[in-house]
């Protein structure tokens, strides 16, 4: 292993501080319980809460500040936050219209933010992404995981929030956009969990994960290596089968690396994702290219497609300034 | 069953827990996502250093605090599945007590239900409730019966290594594994690993009281 670190056990507190002093202008950290919320608190809208494992940066504290979320709880590495964060967290954002969590549909996730959400004193409502459909089997009750589509769920959410629209609004644009939100990932190499010191999964030279978690949990099959057209036709197809888009259908396109690979081969899955789609009569109107849920330094990339409609396009394309999303504003 | 013996019994798990780390791990890399040793070992640190702050309390209010602090110390699935355990198990002790081998399997037994209820899962699902649920009800059903204490420990050690065998030909429907689907039989699920370690460890220091 072969990391920055000074010693591993200080590797989350002093990665938070770091994240903390370089964008103090937008996010406030705390620590014991940790957790970060903006650094000017908003007034009288619902307060938009989630969290995870760390190791995914930007998420999710990149995506706290204004038009995405207003506290963030970060998790060890890989592994969930635990409740009295969600609860403190929840304390110092709640502006009197409730919490929303955020939630991603991992069951260390589920669970202590199920615990958190029993013990909050607040109004609370919880939206769930599922957007991975790489778990092919449908009668697993585990369900299916929530990736990179987790962003434009924050986005959107976050921008409906800030008219001031109440709790029930907000979770229901949430379960939508979800549900009109498709992703597959594909890893080409492993990630090394600092405290574990090695690999997580072992893969050859001439192999790749199909369908991969964000925490280089196991996908669909181990396949061996191919072209980038041919890789990017088995994720488009995934989701297609999922989506089922009409023709003429408006979406949001979405590739998103895991640290390894570079932005120039996220580029050459756009541009053949977007060829796809476009034979399929989908229009692309919006995109983000980019590292937004990573895994360490694992090298891959996963495609996210939302179907849009105009409420969806106007709260993505609202004014947001946070760390790692910021426009119009 | 005394707040000391809580105490002992964490420091033996901790030891072996460290002990079976390679094996645990590589369980979990091979279906999960290689946090539960290091999750594990966090929460067995948590519990040996609190031993001042526990020694002097009564059993059910040492369950507790144990519970609330692995709550907010481990995270991941464990967490919550693991405080439920112990915040179950010391409302049961406070209600019922700990002086007979009945009343620690009713607590053993709640905390057990409360993983169930927790983690929406049952038996047959590879998980630590493939161990953790035939041991209870072996541990029920042998002290209704009346059984000596040496056997009845020697008995429930086989029931968890049988239930951690039992996982290798499952397919996992909860927790991480369930994204392998049939990827993940033939593997001894590390969840269902440490809770056998745990409850053998647990017997060994019982038998030697």
């Amino acid at each position: 292993m072969k990391k920055f670190i000074n010693q591993v056990d200080d590797l989350l507190v002093e990665s938070l501080s770091g994240f903390a002093a370089a964008h103090h202008d937008i996010v406030s950290l705390n620590l014991d319980p940790n957790y970060l919320v903006r650094a000017h608190k908003a007034e009288s809208k619902v307060a938009l809460i989630s969290g995870g494992g760390s190791g995914h940066e930007p998420l999710h504290s990149g995506f706290v500040g204004y038009g995405m979320l207003d506290a963030a709880c970060p998790g060890h590495v890989f592994t969930s936050p635990t409740p009295d964060q969600m609860l403190a967290a929840a304390v110092a954002a709640e502006s009197g219209k409730g919490v929303l969590f955020i939630v991603k549909n991992y069951a260390g996730d589920v669970m202590n933010f199920e615990m958190a959400a029993e013990m909050l004193p607040f109004e609370h409502a919880t939206v769930m992404t599922s957007d991975d459909v790489a778990v092919e089997n449908s009668t697993y009750t585990t369900g299916r995981r929530g990736v990179a589509g987790t962003v434009i769920v924050e986005k959107v959410v976050g921008s409906l929030a800030e008219t001031g629209a109440d709790l029930a609004a907000c979770k229901a644009l949430g379960d939508r956009v979800n549900s009109r939100t498709a992703s597959m990932g594909v890893a080409l190499t492993s990630c090394t969990v600092p405290a574990a010191g090695r690999p997580t999964f072992d893969i050859e030279h001439h192999e790749l994960e199909m369908g991969v978690g964000i925490h280089g949990e196991p996908g669909r099959r181990r396949e061996l290596m191919r072209t980038a057209d041919e890789i990017v036709a088995d994720l488009v197809a995934a989701i297609l089968d999922d989506l089922k888009p009409v023709q003429g259908s408006e979406a949001l396109l979405m590739v998103n690396g895991f640290t390894g690979t570079p932005l120039m081969e996220l580029y050459v899955l756009y541009n053949s994702a977007a060829k796809l789609l476009k034979q399929q009569g989908i229009t692309i109107s919006r995109s983000l290219v980019g590292d937004y849920t990573t895994s360490l330094e694992m090298a891959g990339a996963s495609i996210t497609v939302c179907l849009l409609d105009e409420e969806i396009r106007r709260h993505w394309d609202s004014p947001v300034h946070t760390a790692a999303l910021r426009w119009g504003k | 069953m005394d707040t000391e013996f809580i105490l002992r019994a964490a420091e033996a798990v901790h030891q072996a827990i460290l002990t079976h780390e390679s094996e645990i791990e590589s369980l979990d890399r091979a279906i999960g996502d290689g946090d539960h040793f290091i999750n594990m070992k966090r929460g067995c640190v948590t519990i040996v250093g609190m031993r001042e702050e526990l020694a002097p309390l009564a059993p059910d209010v040492a369950l507790q605090r144990i519970g609330m602090k692995l709550l907010s110390t481990i995270g991941g699935a464990s967490g919550p599945l693991i405080g439920s355990f112990f915040i179950s198990m010391a409302k049961a002790v406070k209600e019922e007590g700990t002086e007979t081998l009945p009343q620690i399997a009713t607590a053993f037994s709640a905390g057990v239900e409360a993983i169930k209820a927790r983690g929406k899962s049952d038996i047959g699902e590879k998980t630590m409730l493939d161990v953790l649920i035939p041991v209870s009800q072996t541990f029920t059903r042998l002290t209704d019966e009346g059984f000596e204490r040496a056997s009845l420990l020697a008995v429930l050690k086989r029931e968890a290594e049988q239930g951690m065998l039992s996982t290798r030909s499952m397919v996992a429907t909860k927790g991480r594994a369930a994204f392998l689907g049939e990827r993940a039989v033939g593997h001894i699920d590390p969840g269902a690993k440490s809770s056998q370690v745990i409850i053998d460890t647990i017997c060994d220091l019982a038998l030697m009281k």
